[in-house]
Formats: structure tokens, C-alpha cells, sequence
């Protein structure tokens, strides 16, 4: 445990912006130096795509997990139907947006602009949230997971349905596209516009180093979603430091002791809840939908417990701790692993096809097919990687990595030392 | 009890619990309508068709096995993790996994064994490759001996999950324990994939057809599907009625602390609830795949939820519940296709698992821990 002391130790030494992007900083390097170890002489080009992706990777799970946090590190509710209220804020950006003549094939929509369709978006998601919210935050933590993963599923499978794909009401056609998906304005393309449009002489010396166009607009998409998410940062510490935030932790401690205060804790929870799934709405819409395609397969329950995931390796109740955890699972645990699979030296030989060939191998004292095999398939690995590793915190570090952080519920620190009344001192 | 009586026991009922009586309104609704387009006839009021349609007895009939199959399944899967909820106290959400890996392990026994002698490479036969598929009628030994398998293999996965991840955190509280389940669901599931891949295989194919009436035909894996889930059923009933061990099993999932004050040695049991948790999702994986005859890495994941919906509609805790719930949760996934379009009849079942939990949270059944 020493290991991870320390490292939580350093951590702590430094203030919170100078931390994420020393941490950002960090990734970037090490995607970088893999970059450059095995990119020949596509190597720049390489880690522009390494860092573009990423970077997309790492913003949206940290507007993600940062709406999580909100949710269950300050407000105690369990939610786990994230990716359901993704797919209801990225459906409504889609059907608000997509054009009212697509054409043979594509599913018209509202035609309106994108930003209206963001907006619309996270408005939806909140109302959704509302309405799962009403009846079921009288439920138990375990209940609730169980009601909004079970929402989640049945939010996917409507959009899924064939009787949605086209209708018409009131003369207007729309519709989910069924299982073929949808496609609408792309928020890739405007940030596309934008940087081959003012950004042109930063595209020219892009290219003069040999990063290609379409990298570089990646690269550019991933720093507005970290700007997204930088700005919810803002938001969401300014609420967390408001009265309400501290009704939000008070409610986390002891949700009785908030009522017999004359707090409405349902109103809260309800306020709180809403402004997660907002976010996770608009999330939904610019990481699933940011090539401007959506379809119901990108919205399975799984990316729910991505998301867990980071949060519990950031640890909860922590603002900073969220974007950490996300940077880590999204790039340490999740990118990284694909990348090193698809490039590691498999001792010149190819992988066997399956498991099995590679461990009679062994029978013979060579174990090149196994590494070869696992190597190939790391990207399979990498899900039992991040399924130990949430064990491992869970058992180990309940807190991850900043959430010993315990934000007081009080606006004065409660903990200072008391003053000396003839009791015993605390040491 | 005149019916001005019950008029106004429901009038009383609606006024109370408005959320219940919007629930009995509906199940009236659709059992009417059920009669109606089973009559054949279609009622119409104000110019829109209200209820009926047409649906044959047999459709229904076949409807209503195809909804007992796949519940009973689900339901001896949902023994284990009602158990598991009620003595450890937490949603285990990697049982749908565990049921994954029963089915693969016994599929692997029962598969290779039965293609030894072909000529096809071993390693491949390990992959479901090049062997004939298997039927309880023609084989019905070996699917036996991979139904053991499946039992005592997921039985052996499940302890040593418990020693490595959950025996070190008895003590923590329910989410923490949902949590590192979580991680133990993505774990396994992944684990089956680095060996299996992530294709699809087919295993099992049906020997013989039994023609029951018109239009309704079980198959001889079906058939064994429901002897063993029946017998595994009774078997399970027996257990905890009759046995010491199923009365402290009982004894714990009421109150933890008075069980060990009594000198139940909990420990012990928490072991046996796995082995009898797990045993059971290992044959109901099997099982299931027995019936549906193919085999993939996420199919208990998928099915997760459906078992979640069996042991919460049935009442935590309650193995009959879950039983019982198991049933009722396949039979609305299959009856739902008489109202639904096809593509909706799982998000049914998933909104009967939210109306229950809003309404009663401890299950249709009322709230009888383990027994």
C-alpha cells in the first residue's frame, strides 16, 4: 500500500488545476513516447491521433463521472442508468437536428441548430431523470440502481424499435431510426469548420510536421469536450460550496438529521438528480453522437459501469478526484491497453487462433503462442484488467485516489481542535 | 361478499393506493382483452377497436410453454442470487456471469466428450468447432455428465471468487459489496471471452419433437429442461425445510447477529450459500442453453436483469418467490408479444420489475424471508 501512499501523498501537495493538467500532461507524453517507439516515420502523425483520441476519451468521462459524482459522491443516489440518460440527451440532439429532407435512407428530424439541440437535449435528460426520480427515491441505494439500469434497458429497447424508427405527428416526421440509428448535425463538424476555417494556419503547421488535417480537428474536438468539462468542473464546485451543495453532503451523511433541520431532502435529491442527467445527456450527445451518428448498440448498460468505474477510482465526493479517475480509467485502463495490444512485438510470429492451440504449445516449452495470444487480445484483458482493478479499490482503497477528501457537510470546519476543558486531548 | 361489497373493497383500494389499482386496472384490461381475441371477436367502442383481435388457443398455448421454459430456467437461477442478497446482503450483479460461465464449463464437458472420436483437432472441439451438436434425447448421458459439470465447476469458480474478493469484506456495507460484484461481473465475462471469443456457437440442437395438441410442440431439451429445474426446485424446497442447514440459512438471512449469538457457524453457511447459489446458476446456464441450443460470452449478462426482475417481483429472500417470480417474469416476456411488438416484449418484463419495486418493494409474494 506504501506505493499508492505515496503517490496520493504528492498528489495532495499540489493544487487542484495543477494536478489534472499535470496528469493530462502525463498521458499525453507517455501516448506520445509509444507513439514515437513504434511510428517509423509516421511517428508525429501517430501521436497526434494517440493524443486526439484520448483526449476525446478522457472529456467525456470526466463530464460523465463528474455528473455521477454529483449524484452519488454528494448526494448518496445510486444511479446506474447513466447510459440510458445518455441515449435520451443524444436521441433528443439527434431529432431536434437532423435534417428535415434527409435524403433516400436517413431519418428526417427538426433541422434545427445544434446548439438548440444540445440544449434540448439536456433538458430531456433532466426531465427523464425527474420523472425516474419521483417514485424512486424512496428506495433503498440497491433499489434504485436496480430501477435505473432497468430504465436504462427499456429507454434503449424503445429507441430500438422499428415502430419509432418514422413517424408522423401533427404532420411532422422524425423519428430514432430504429435499430440502423440516426444521423444529425455533427458536433465534430463544427469544431471542423472552425479550425479549417480561423484555425487554418494552425492546420498548415500541423501539416508542415506531418499531422494529418483530420487529426489535428480531433485533437482540437477532444480539447472542447476537456473545456466542457472544465467549465461543468466550475459548476459543479460552485454548487458543491453553495448552501445547497451542503444540504446535497448533509443529506449523504444523514438524510433524517436534514429533515428534522427542515430541509424538503426529496427536493434536493430530485434538483440534484436532474442536473446530472443533464450532463449526462449532453455527454451522451457529443462522445456517442460526435460524428454526428447515433444508434441504440452505443448505449448498452456496460458504459454505466465505464463510468462506475472511474468515479470509484477517482473516489467519490470529489470534484477533482472525478476527472482523475476518469483520466486514468479512460486512458491508463481503457485506451492505452488497445494500443500497446495492436503494437507490441509478438516475437515475429502470428497469434494462434485461439487459447487453446497456444497452451498446447506450452506442452512442447514454448510459450511464445500464449504471450502471443494474450498480447493479441489484450483488448479483451483489458476488461478483466479494470474489473480487478475495481476490486482492488474497492477492497483496498474504498476512498481512490482523492476521496479521503471528506468535504464537511458544515460551512466552518468542524474538526478543528477543541479548546482545552479539562477532557482529554485527542492524541 | 355481495358485489356491492366488492365494489366498494375496490373503490376503497383505488382511493388508497392509487398506484395498485392503476395495476389491477390494467391486468383486468388485458385479461378481458385476452378472452375477447381468444373468442375471436373484436369490440369496438366510439369507432376504435378497444380489445380483441384474433389469437388461436394454440398460439397462446405455445406462448405460455415458451414463457414457462425460460422462466423456470431464470427462476433456478434466481434461487442463488435471492440468497445471496438475503444472507450476504447485497445485489450480486455478477451472477448473471456466473450463470455464463456454468454454461460454458459444462458445454465444454459435454461438447468434447461427445466428439472425441471425430477426427476434428481437439483445440478445436474446445471452441464448440467441428463436433456434432448435442440432444437430451440422443445423448441424453453425456448432457447429464455436462449438467454435473456445470454444477460442480461454477460451484468451484464461485468459492474461490468468494475467498479472493468477498470473504475480505464481509464487513462492508451493501453498495460497497455491489460495487466489487461489478468488478467480479466484468472479470469473469471477459475471462470467457479471452478464451472463447466473443462469437457465437451453436451446441445443442433438438433430437425429437413432441407433438402436445395442435400447434404446440415441446422438444426433447425442453422436456429435459423442465424435469430438471422441477426436481432441482424440490430439491432446493426440501433443503431448507428439512435440513439444519437450511433453517440457519433462514435463521441468517433474518438477523445476521442473533444467528451467530445461537452459535450458528455463519461462515459456514455464507460457503454453503454459495455452493447452493452457485450449483444452481451453473445448471440453469446450462440449462438455458440446452433450450435455446447456442452459446455466447454475454448471454447471462443479457439475462442478468431478467433474473433481477424473478427475484424481485418474487420477493427478496423468498426462494419460492424467486421461483415464482421466475415464471411470471418469463411468462410476461413471452405473453407480452400478444400486445407488444416483438422488439418491446423484454422492455415489458423490465417494466413489470419497476412497478413492483415502486409499489411493493417486497414482492408480490409480501416479504417472507427465505422460506
Amino acid at each position: 500500500m506504501s506505493g499508492f501512499e505515496d503517490v496520493r501523498d504528492r498528489l495532495e501537495a499540489l493544487p487542484d488545476a495543477a494536478l489534472v493538467v499535470s496528469f493530462l500532461v502525463g498521458i499525453w507524453l507517455l501516448l506520445t513516447l509509444l507513439a514515437f517507439a513504434v511510428g517509423g516515420a509516421q511517428s508525429a502523425n501517430l501521436a497526434a491521433g494517440f493524443v486526439g483520441s484520448v483526449t476525446v476519451l478522457v472529456g467525456a468521462y470526466a463530464i460523465l463521472t463528474l455528473a455521477l459524482n454529483l449524484q452519488w459522491g454528494y448526494t448518496g443516489l445510486f444511479n446506474i442508468g447513466i447510459a440510458g440518460f445518455m441515449a435520451v440527451g443524444a436521441y433528443t440532439t439527434a431529432i431536434l437536428t437532423a435534417p428535415v429532407d434527409p435524403g433516400a435512407g436517413g431519418v428526417p428530424g427538426f433541422g434545427l441548430p445544434l446548439l438548440v439541440g444540445l440544449l434540448g437535449g439536456m433538458v430531456m435528460a433532466a426531465i427523464v431523470g425527474a420523472i425516474a426520480a419521483l417514485p424512486a427515491l424512496r428506495l433503498r441505494a440497491d433499489y434504485l440502481a436496480i430501477v435505473t439500469v432497468a430504465l436504462s434497458e427499456i429507454i434503449r429497447l424503445f429507441v430500438n424499435w422499428g415502430g419509432v424508427a418514422e413517424v408522423e405527428v401533427f404532420g411532422k416526421r422524425f423519428g430514432t431510426g430504429g435499430a440502423t440509428g440516426i444521423s444529425f448535425k455533427s458536433p465534430d463538424e463544427v469544431v471542423a469548420t472552425l479550425v479549417n476555417g480561423p484555425g487554418q494556419p494552425l492546420v498548415a503547421a500541423a501539416e508542415s510536421v506531418g499531422i494529418s488535417g483530420p487529426n489535428v480537428v480531433n485533437m482540437a474536438y477532444g480539447l472542447s469536450l476537456l473545456a466542457i468539462a472544465a467549465g461543468s468542473y466550475w459548476v459543479l464546485s460552485r454548487v458543491s460550496d453553495s448552501p445547497f451543495g451542503r444540504v446535497l453532503k448533509a443529506i449523504r451523511e444523514d438524510e433524517t438529521v436534514t429533515q428534522s433541520l427542515g430541509k424538503d431532502t426529496r427536493l434536493f435529491k430530485i434538483k440534484a438528480f436532474m442536473i446530472g442527467c443533464a450532463l449526462m445527456g449532453l455527454a451522451g450527445a457529443l462522445f456517442r453522437g460526435g460524428a454526428g451518428y447515433i444508434s441504440p448498440a452505443q448505449f448498452r448498460p456496460v458504459i454505466t459501469f465505464y463510468v462506475f468505474a472511474a468515479l470509484i477510482i477517482g473516489g467519490s465526493g470529489s470534484n477533482t478526484g472525478s476527472i482523475l479517475g476518469a483520466a486514468t480509467f479512460s486512458a491508463l485502463l481503457f485506451y492505452l491497453p488497445a494500443r500497446l495490444g495492436e503494437y507490441f512485438p509478438t516475437f515475429g510470429r502470428s497469434a494462434p487462433g485461439n487459447v487453446f492451440e497456444a497452451i498446447a504449445a506450452l506442452g512442447s516449452l514454448d510459450p511464445t503462442p500464449l504471450v502471443a495470444y494474450t498480447v493479441g487480445n489484450i483488448s479483451t484483458l483489458r476488461f478483466v484488467l479494470i474489473g480487478a482493478v475495481l476490486v482492488y479499490i474497492i477492497q483496498n482503497q474504498p476512498d481512490g485516489l482523492l476521496g479521503h477528501r471528506n468535504e464537511p457537510a458544515a460551512s466552518v470546519d468542524l474538526r478543528r481542535p477543541r479548546s482545552a476543558d479539562g477532557g482529554e486531548t485527542d492524541e | 361478499m355481495g358485489i356491492a361489497e366488492t365494489v366498494s373493497d375496490g373503490r376503497q383500494l383505488a382511493i388508497e393506493r392509487p398506484g395498485a389499482g392503476a395495476v389491477a386496472a390494467v391486468v383486468l384490461y388485458l385479461v378481458a382483452d385476452l378472452a375477447t381475441k381468444l373468442l375471436g371477436t373484436t369490440v369496438y367502442a366510439l369507432g376504435f377497436r378497444v380489445m380483441g383481435g384474433a389469437l388461436t388457443v394454440g398460439s397462446l398455448a405455445s406462448m405460455v410453454l415458451d414463457g414457462l421454459l425460460v422462466g423456470l430456467a431464470v427462476g433456478l437461477a434466481g434461487i442463488g442470487l435471492s440468497m445471496t442478497y438475503s444472507i450476504l446482503d447485497f445485489a450480486n450483479f455478477a451472477h448473471g456471469d456466473t450463470v455464463t460461465v456454468g454454461a460454458f464449463l459444462g458445454w465444454v464437458a459435454a461438447y468434447v466428450t461427445a466428439n472425441l472420436a471425430v477426427s476434428a483437432p481437439l483445440t478445436d472441439l474446445f471452441l464448440f468447432n467441428g463436433g456434432a451438436q448435442l440432444s437430451a434425447s440422443a445423448s441424453w448421458v453425456l448432457v447429464l455428465f455436462g449438467l454435473v459439470v456445470a454444477a460442480v465447476g461454477t460451484v468451484a469458480v464461485v468459492l474461490v471468487v468468494d475467498r479472493i474478493v468477498y470473504r475480505p469484506m464481509r464487513d462492508s456495507g451493501n453498495i460497497a459489496l455491489l460495487i466489487a460484484s461489478i468488478g467480479v461481473a466484468l472479470a469473469l465475462r471477459y475471462l470467457v471471452a479471452f478464451v472463447f471469443s466473443t462469437q457465437t456457437s451453436g451446441v445443442a440442437t433438438s433430437g425429437t419433437r413432441l407433438q402436445l395438441f395442435a400447434g404446440v410442440a415441446i422438444t426433447d431439451n425442453e422436456i429435459a429442461l423442465l424435469v430438471v429445474a422441477v426436481v432441482l426446485m424440490l430439491g432446493v424446497h426440501l433443503l431448507l425445510q428439512r435440513t439444519k442447514l437450511g433453517k440457519a440459512m433462514r435463521a441468517m438471512a433474518d438477523n445476521e447477529d442473533l444467528a451467530r449469538v445461537t452459535g450458528i457457524p455463519t461462515e459456514r453457511v455464507v460457503r454453503l450459500t454459495w455452493v447452493l447459489g452457485g450449483a444452481l446458476a451453473g445448471t440453469s446456464g446450462y440449462l438455458l442453453v440446452l433450450e435455446s441450443g447456442t452459446i455466447s460470452f454475454n448471454f447471462g449478462w443479457i439475462l442478468l436483469l431478467l433474473i433481477f426482475a424473478a427475484v424481485i417481483v418474487g420477493g427478496i429472500g423468498s426462494i419460492y418467490g424467486a421461483m415464482a417470480g421466475g415464471v411470471l417474469i418469463g411468462l410476461v416476456d413471452s405473453l407480452a408479444l400478444i400486445w407488444l411488438p416483438s422488439g418491446l416484449t423484454r422492455a415489458a418484463a423490465f417494466a413489470v420489475l419497476i412497478v413492483v419495486l415502486l409499489l411493493r418493494p417486497s414482492g408480490i409474494f409480501g416479504g417472507v424471508s427465505t422460506a
